[in-house]
């Protein structure tokens, strides 16, 4: 029963990790992902390990690099893609990606701002005498 | 299920999604597990922003160009990568009940598991002979929860694998055997993801 479901809802909804079609072409899809994520594994160790790029956007091109492989892996291997049918798969993730956002950006944000606004240390040293 | 129901569900409508009755067990339980496997990286997110607030408070102590060896985690990225993709492989393997291709991918798998956790666990020794333990700055111990509870989750995702091959073999490829397979290997790739990030921020920024 859950099989007959299963192929006859495949124009309905897809699962995550489950490819449009799971019997053709996701052999392609890993191999193609792998390729992918080793590029962008190289570049990153080149990048961080040389002066190809000029040394203060180094951190900015480590970052652009590390997300674009994680968009590979999301796609390739995830198989999160654009169709109609991965809607929801899709709203998750990018409400997901909010709250990192939020998370991560909120709390470098408020700790540089106290780093800022805090007495200096050999202050606060007097003070405690 | 009548043929006239059957019809339905293969026209392709212009029906809305929400019009055409419950997905199957596969597709929500896959999709339960996307929102817990989002949930998760939403709680490495937070220990990602302490790291990267507390990465230069080193109280004097080693700082991450001292103690980082690229060369080392190189070889513990390849593992992770190479185990995704077995990974991957064993599960279409087995969605075309290709059982030795499934035993094979999900076996090497394990084993690049099991080699990178080898890796990091002589990591953290060596880090800890010298003096380097969670105690000893902010800056460690961000590094040690951060990448310590990645260790934990590759841990617990071979624990599970080892369960899911015993489950294999034992009850055979029925429905739910694959969908627990799924789902592991939702969990596997997100475990890649989590480490593509560690990487950058942790190791290839802070050995700079």
């Amino acid at each position: 029963m859950e099989e007959c479901l299963a192929q006859h809802a495949a124009s309905v909804d897809q699962a995550p990790g489950v490819g449009e079609d799971a019997h053709a072409g996701s052999f392609t899809m890993y191999t193609v992902g792998l390729a992918f994520a080793l590029l962008l594994t190289g570049a990153s160790f080149l990048v961080s390990q040389t002066n190809l790029l000029w040394s203060p956007g180094v951190p900015a091109g480590l970052a652009v690099l590390a997300v674009a492989q994680m968009g590979v892996h999301l796609v390739f291997f995830l198989h999160i893609g654009t169709g109609p049918d991965n809607a929801n798969n899709v709203l998750a993730l990018a409400f997901g990606l909010l709250i990192v956002t939020l998370v991560v950006s909120g709390s470098l944000w408020i700790m540089a701002n106290l780093n800022e606004n805090m007495m200096p240390t050999s202050v606060i040293m007097e003070m405690q005498r | 299920m009548g043929a006239a129901d059957l019809a339905e569900i293969t026209t392709p409508a212009a029906e809305a999604y929400s019009g055409r009755g419950p997905s199957p067990v596969r597709i929500t339980v896959a999709y339960g597990f996307w929102i817990f496997l989002l949930s998760d990286i939403i709680m490495f997110s937070a220990l990602f922003a302490a790291y990267a607030v507390l990465s230069g408070q080193t109280a004097g102590g080693p700082s991450g160009r001292e103690l980082f060896e690229l060369r080392h985690v190189a070889t513990e990225t390849l593992c992770l990568l190479f185990s995704s993709y077995s990974c991957g492989l064993g599960v279409l393997a087995i969605e075309r009940r290709h059982m030795a291709g499934f035993y094979l991918g999900f076996a090497l798998t394990f084993v690049l598991g099991a080699t990178f956790l080898a890796l990091e666990v002589s990591e953290f020794i060596g880090m800890l002979g010298r003096g380097a333990g969670p105690s000893r700055s902010a800056f460690l111990s961000a590094f040690f929860s951060l990448v310590g509870l990645h260790g934990a989750h590759v841990t617990a995702g071979l624990l599970w694998l080892t369960f899911m091959m015993a489950q294999n073999a034992a009850r055979g490829p029925r429905d739910f055997v694959r969908r627990r397979l799924l789902c592991f290997s939702l969990f596997w790739h997100a475990l890649d993801i989590i480490w593509v990030a560690l990487l950058t921020l942790v190791y290839l920024m802070g050995a700079r």
